[in-house]
């Protein structure tokens, strides 16, 4: 698959890229009554300092860059829903947590972990391609940043637009 | 080349090939939902599905409701509602608003037993390693997944086997100290991704509340689950709640392949504290005493246990908590709560100050009791102190004993210097 769209690149006032942003961070346990999809992306990231208002800023097709064990913590699928709900194209971090790696393969909502993205110097507002099959990240720029591919489990599911999708085309 | 435990348990419950790295299908001996992630799991099966959904095994299946109990809030009590008329509807066993925190009343029940796999919607239920089952905490989409078909995909992690050298630890000094202790040294990211087996020879030694505590942060580790391998207790303890004489667990082969190994020295370990707002925000207590405490939690996944509420009534029982001071005590369970009752625990907390709640997640979860407000510090048992968990104020984490203590004296307070002056007296 082939992404492209305007980077959001979540670090420090200190331009440092955050690590270990947790599901409370992401989608805060006071909203978690909260069933409906559309409902979940006006809550992303307000409980992380300097992202209160990412909700209001972003647009849909946006791709967002994180650092280490992004999404650690709670098995909150809200975690990942808020930002399907504002329709993120893409999410690339270091690393992820393990359940939410699951999460986010589970529900079709395309991530990519790119160990070292960091230091390469992607700067909110650049405009990135990246090809999900060789882990290619290019911006208009012409940084150039080498991340994983998908695993094979991540496109089938994605190819079959959800776990429960794919399930039924194993049963055929 | 031989096997881990983890690669075992897999081979128990797969036709596919177990070798980390490989992704493969899984059957689940059991499945839950709690409050929450339960509704969200009844509406996505009947969205894709059907009103009429067919689930692979309801007396496999079960809710566990342990967040907000009972709701106080009204989008809570619909919720848990909803999963009760959906339970009813499907012949699944409900875990009730009185029933305390799903991983224990697991435990506690024989929901899960060693060398199973349990999966639900709990970020802790790898707590189950602490009795070797291979408990996995699963986002909604998963565990409806699971509900529906009784199986799961997962990635064969690698494991990491950490070592514990030195001598078991003594009162004050207590499993949370152990548990922090190897945060500390592993950091949040240390086990990402992998498996952890714990051993060495004071592991042995460890009951099983002590085994839950250490297990229960692995989470916390970074880490898929910390295997324990469970006592002949344990065992007994499975064989009886359970009703099948041959559950056993299967152990690690001599020659598995481990992607490192740590060694753990505990021969000096003090105890410790997780300072705000990181769980691997760790070091020893003397080295963060003098703030003064407005709160302390006792209970939690991490710290619930009937020998927890004992640790910190050692404490309670000479001393009165410091005047104003809000100490919350929450079981993990109703069957802790029964024993402590029985046992006149509550009383001699009741007799010191402490609030007494009933059992279930407590502050964690935004739940019943344990939220602080803007810069109010809170010691707490629990097993996270990110920003913003529980409650807007800053939270140290520890053990019973040592939140006792700070309870007492108003203070974060080393109780190894707090027991020696008082013996002094």
């Amino acid at each position: 698959m082939k992404f492209s769209g305007k980077i959001w690149v979540l670090t420090t006032p200190e331009g440092r890229l955050v690590d270990d942003i947790d599901t409370d961070m992401i989608f805060h346990n006071r909203y978690l009554a909260e069933t409906d999809i559309g409902k979940m992306g006006q809550y992303a990231l307000d409980n992380l300092e300097g992202w209160e208002d990412f909700a209001n800023r972003t647009r849909p097709g946006d791709i967002l860059i994180a650092g280490k064990n992004f999404g650690a913590g709670s098995s909150r699928q809200q975690a990942v829903d808020c930002f399907r709900s504002l329709k993120i194209s893409l999410l690339i971090a270091e690393s992820f947590g393990a359940i939410y790696k699951r999460n986010a393969i589970n529900s079709a909502f395309p991530i990519l972990e790119a160990p070292g993205i960091g230091g390469a110097g992607f700067q909110t507002g650049d405009v990135v391609d990246v090809d999900s099959e060789t882990g290619a990240i290019r911006s208009e720029r012409n940084v150039l940043f080498q991340g994983l591919s998908f695993s094979k489990v991540q496109v089938d599911i994605l190819s079959a637009d959800g776990l429960f999708q794919y399930a039924r085309e194993m049963e055929k | 080349m031989g096997h881990t435990v983890i690669e075992k348990i897999f081979m128990n419950h797969s036709s596919d090939e177990v070798k980390p790295g490989h992704v493969i299908w899984l059957d689940i001996d059991t499945r839950s939902a709690r409050d929450f992630g339960g509704p969200n799991v009844v509406k996505r099966l009947e969205s894709v599905y059907g009103e009429d959904v067919q689930l692979a095994d309801p007396s496999r299946t079960f809710f566990t409701f342990d967040c907000v109990v009972p709701a106080n809030n009204i989008p809570y009590a619909n919720n848990q509602q909803l999963c009760r008329v959906f339970a009813r509807n499907k012949g699944i066993k409900v875990y009730d608003v009185d029933s305390g925190i799903g991983s224990h009343v697991a435990v506690e029940k024989g929901l899960c037993w060693p060398g199973s796999i349990y999966v639900g919607t709990d970020s802790h239920l790898n707590i189950l390693g602490a009795v070797g089952c291979f408990g996995q905490g699963m986002g909604d989409a998963d565990i409806a997944f699971a509900f529906k078909t009784g199986r799961t995909w997962f990635e064969v992690p690698e494991t990491i086997k950490v070592e514990f050298m030195g001598e078991a630890y003594q009162y004050p000094v207590t499993a949370k100290d152990l548990t922090l202790w190897t945060l500390r040294h592993l950091g949040s990211r240390g086990a990402l991704g992998c498996a952890i087996e714990f051993t060495g020879d004071m592991i042995d030694s460890l009951s099983m509340h002590e085994r839950i505590t250490l297990s229960s942060m692995v989470t916390e580790m970074g880490g898929i689950i910390g295997f324990i391998q469970p006592s002949e207790e344990i065992l007994a303890h499975f064989r009886k709640v359970t009703g099948n004489e041959n559950v056993s667990m299967p152990l690690a082969d001599h020659d598995a392949e481990y992607k490192r190994v740590e060694q753990i020295d505990i021969s000096d370990l003090k105890p410790q504290i997780a300072c705000p707002p990181k769980p691997d925000n760790v070091m020893d207590v003397k080295e963060a005493v003098g703030g003064q405490g407005d709160a302390v939690f006792i209970g939690s996944c991490t710290n619930g246990r009937v020998e927890d509420f004992h640790a910190a009534a050692r404490i309670f029982s000479r001393y009165p908590v410091h005047e104003g001071v809000m100490v919350k005590a929450v079981p993990a369970t109703k069957g802790v709560f029964g024993q402590l009752l029985a046992d006149g625990t509550i009383s001699t907390l009741y007799n010191a100050g402490v609030i007494i709640s009933n059992p279930g997640c407590g502050g964690c979860a935004s739940g019943q009791i344990g939220m602080t407000g803007k810069g109010e510090v809170q010691i707490s048992t629990s097993n996270r102190n990110f920003r913003g968990k529980q409650g807007d104020g800053d939270t140290y984490l520890a053990s019973p004993v040592v939140a006792a203590v700070c309870a007492v004296t108003g203070r974060i307070t080393d109780p190894v210097a707090f027991l020696e002056e008082e013996e002094r007296r």
